[in-house]
């Protein structure tokens, strides 16, 4: 026998192609509780039996991929991977704060991604290319670790306030997470650069340290950290 | 015509692996490039590749290139075009250097090589003893692989219209060749004609056709039902790759690389079955081998079950937590998530999932589609390039070769970006065509009344895991085939409930589902035809491989029809793999 339950939404709708302005829409989902539903699985749900019209982004369903950041009961995190027996009965998704809304749970993350192009996210070494591989110890490989698996959701820079304030200076924990991961490859050699590019009052020094990346990041990676390193790194340099 | 239009020297459909690394090696060209992407490119399935990408580096064991040449042509159950095949894996060392100089994050030796692991199917000495090919960034290799080259696609300034949805080739004057494609703004809901030299593409796979599938959401067979609809082919749909474990009950992939790192399967009585159907290298063999292996024991009474999913166990604790946690993290979350297990205490459940499409759009090796003409005579289509899932090129042949699918994006987006440095000349475009694709296009937003496209997604996903799954039979696949029929008419009248302009994605579900549809078809006629069983298609009415009659590709044409192409037998620098039977 399916044990049934019911979930009760209250979610974020907004389109600027029809009249209304923005609202809370409630659904009601009936849901066999032995199905290890996600948040997303519901939204699909929602989606395909109550309202056609509902948007949001979604695509790998695994936590991979990014697409489905949204605000889940006040905090940011994926919907793929937020199990619905995590959750209470009643739920509240809103978008990610801080950014234009497109439509419902769609924002439009330019910023968010311009603000990660900035700090030139990619590997340069201005040494002739080898003809094999680059070396790199396990030791030096293992400092990519919390770095690398960021896959730019957005649920930390649209929880910080510092990038609320200061979208378009503030580099924000997403995009210094990334320039901290070039700083500390062995194989990049432009870490001066990088230092001084990121030298100013906002860029990289409005992060307060209040911690809700490191709190909300569904890959539990520790932005924080990295812009300390990135801090430290530029009392070294005159 | 009554929309805007552009004109560039190439558009590239798709920013996943195969895409991406077009676009890289034409952005030196000078040419006016244009990717579109119905997802921001690092949302793309690449994305979740897990286990590696396979090269003969040779940095743990000795290796040479030709071995890999062997395993994949065997692996492919000889179906593989040998040419291509020769191509990929010769070039294969070179690519995997290129990606590493860009700075991807690859695990290391304790000499400071790109770490490699064992997969299925790999062998020294053309079948010998197992060998350890396959490069890896622990277990996210295809999102270090994405991320990578989206980061360099980024300092080549690469012009991406990201969450752009292509809808429709358009063909020339003549209908000799491709001339341009109508896109679609998701964001805005504007149409636009975007004429070009070339088009590409690198559209991924359909595993949606499927109602259990290891695919993301987006993997909707696009560049298939485009290619179709213009006229173009599809060859050997009817291999589909079911990867032994998937996790049970969910569909998230479970990689290769846990039994590589040393895993292996259990039935219910704690018997390592993989012992009796694969003696040699047991829970290393072929994909295709191991998931008949679960789907005989799970049939056979063998497998766990729990809340009406049956499975079996996927044991990697002996392994240690430290290895895990160094080598499988990404699997160790995934369980953690979707199974509830954590597998440095408990094995992990798991079901042969579908997974990859060896079929797609012919190609050769520089990325060109190929049709055949009414006398079955090669014919390349000119402005239209196919690269990686949607291609058919065809490297995997009836079954893919573990860590091969990452190498064939790389290989051959760099190869279709090579033969496309020189331009070609621009056609005229056949305005019908658009004019076509816009009276679709609103036709679609005036039904009012008819289908719902819940209810057809939904049927064709449980008629083909029903009737075109492990196992085949002719008579459970005519069945289905009706089915599919009946779908296809029913999508015809399929209603479109949200007709706003911005950000509409029932829009986008409704139009990939007709792609889906293209794809699900062209599996089942190319399936019913093929009598016989190789590689991944297992027909319980023809057990046995065919080489005398069946030692051919399947080409699927848009009207239903059914004709062959012969496989390339003929590599430029090494002799024939002769096909012989195929045990591991």
């Amino acid at each position: 026998m399916a044990k049934v339950n019911k979930l009760e939404f209250s979610i974020y709708r907004y389109n600027p192609d029809d009249d209304k302005s923005v609202y809370m829409q409630d659904y009601t989902l009936e849901f066999d509780i032995e199905q290890n539903l996600m948040l997303l699985g519901a939204l699909e749900r929602i989606k395909d039996e109550l309202d056609p019209t509902l948007s949001f982004r979604r695509s790998c369903r695994e936590g991979v991929c990014g697409s489905d950041a949204m605000n889940i009961n006040g905090k940011n995190g994926l919907a793929c991977i937020t199990p619905i027996s995590s959750l209470p009965r009643k739920i509240a998704i809103r978008p990610l704060p801080g950014l234009p809304v497109v439509r419902d749970l769609v924002v439009d993350l330019e910023i968010f991604y311009k603000q990660y192009a900035r700090v030139k996210p990619y590997l340069i070494n201005r040494q002739p290319t080898p003809k094999k591989e680059r070396l790199q110890s396990p030791e030096d490989r293992k400092k990519l670790n919390g770095h690398y698996e960021c896959i730019l959701c957005g649920a930390c820079t649209t929880a910080c306030p510092s990038f609320w304030w200061n979208p378009d200076k503030f580099v924000g924990p997403a995009g210094l997470l990334q320039a901290n991961r070039f700083i500390v490859d062995s194989r990049d050699d432009a870490e001066l650069e990088r230092l001084q590019d990121l030298q100013d009052p906002f860029s990289v020094f409005r992060c307060r340290t209040i911690m809700n990346c490191v709190e909300v990041c569904p890959k539990k990676l520790n932005p924080t950290k990295a812009i300390n390193n990135i801090k430290k790194e530029m009392l070294k340099i005159k | 015509m009554n929309i805007a239009n552009d004109s560039f020297d190439v558009v590239i459909i798709g920013a996943g692996g195969a895409g991406m690394r077009t676009a890289l090696q034409l952005s030196q060209s000078g040419q006016n490039i244009a990717l579109i992407s119905k997802v921001f490119p690092t949302r793309s399935h690449t994305v979740s590749a897990q286990g590696g990408i396979t090269a003969a580096l040779g940095n743990i064991d000795s290796d040479d290139w030709r071995w890999h040449m062997y395993d994949t042509v065997k692996g492919s159950d000889y179906l593989g075009d040998q040419d291509a095949i020769e191509y990929m894996c010769k070039n294969g060392p070179e690519v995997v250097y290129e990606l590493e100089h860009m700075g991807l994050p690859f695990s290391r030796n304790d000499d400071g090589t790109i770490y490699q692991r064992p997969f299925g199917g790999q062998s020294k000495n053309y079948g010998k003893e197992q060998a350890t090919r396959t490069c890896a960034a622990a277990d996210r290799t295809g999102h270090a692989l994405l991320h990578t080259l989206y980061q360099q696609i980024l300092r080549a300034g690469t012009k991406v219209f990201s969450e752009w949805y292509a809808i429709d080739l358009v063909s020339s004057i003549d209908k000799d060749s491709i001339s341009g494609v109508v896109l679609l703004s998701i964001e805005t809901g504007e149409l636009l004609f975007a004429k070009a030299r070339a088009i590409v593409l690198a559209t991924g796979g359909a595993g949606n056709i499927y109602q259990s599938t290891t695919n993301a959401l987006i993997n909707t067979g696009d560049g298939l039902g485009m290619a179709l609809r213009a006229n173009c082919v599809l060859q050997d749909m009817e291999m589909w790759q079911f990867h032994p474990t998937g996790i049970a009950g969910a569909g998230m992939l479970v990689t290769e690389g846990c039994r590589g790192e040393g895993g292996y399967l259990l039935n219910k009585d704690g018997v390592r079955f993989m012992e009796h159907y694969a003696p040699s290298v047991k829970d290393l063999a072929s994909r295709d081998v191991v998931s008949r292996a679960i789907a005989i024991e799970i049939r056979e009474g063998r497998g766990f079950e729990l809340n009406g999913v049956q499975y079996v166990d996927l044991k990697i604790d002996h392994l240690g937590e430290e290895t895990i946690k160094k080598r499988l993290p990404g699997i160790r979350e995934l369980s953690i998530q979707f199974a509830h297990v954590d597998p440095v205490e408990k094995a992990i459940p798991v079901v042969p999932t579908c997974h990859y499409s060896m079929g797609g759009i012919p190609t050769n090796f520089h990325g060109q589609v190929i049709k055949t003409d009414r006398n079955n005579k090669d014919k390349i289509v000119n402005g239209l390039y196919a690269v990686g899932e949607c291609a058919c090129v065809s490297v995997h042949g009836a079954n893919r070769l573990g860590g091969n699918s990452l190498l064939d994006l790389v290989v051959f987006g760099r190869a279709t970006g090579m033969h496309l440095e020189k331009k070609s000349e621009y056609t005229t475009p056949d305005l019908a065509d658009v004019d076509k694709i816009l009276d679709f296009y609103h036709k679609l937003e005036s039904n009012k009344t008819g289908e719902n496209y819940v209810d057809i997604r939904h049927s064709m996903q449980k008629t083909m895991q029903d009737h075109f799954g492990v196992f085949r039979t002719q008579e459970s696949m005519q069945e289905g085939l009706v089915s599919l029929g009946e779908l296809r008419d029913r999508l015809e009248h399929v209603v479109l409930k949200d007709t706003s302009k911005i950000f509409n994605t029932n829009r986008i579900t409704i139009l990939e589902l007709r792609n889906l549809m293209v794809a699900a078809c062209a599996t089942a006629y190319s399936a019913i035809e093929r009598k016989e069983s190789r590689g991944a298609h297992s027909r319980e009415d023809y057990p046995d491989r065919d080489d005398n009659n069946w030692l051919k590709h399947t080409i699927y044409h848009l009207d239903d029809l059914i004709s062959y192409r012969n496989v390339n037998m003929s590599p430029k620098s090494i002799d024939t793999f002769i096909p012989k039977e195929r045990v591991y």
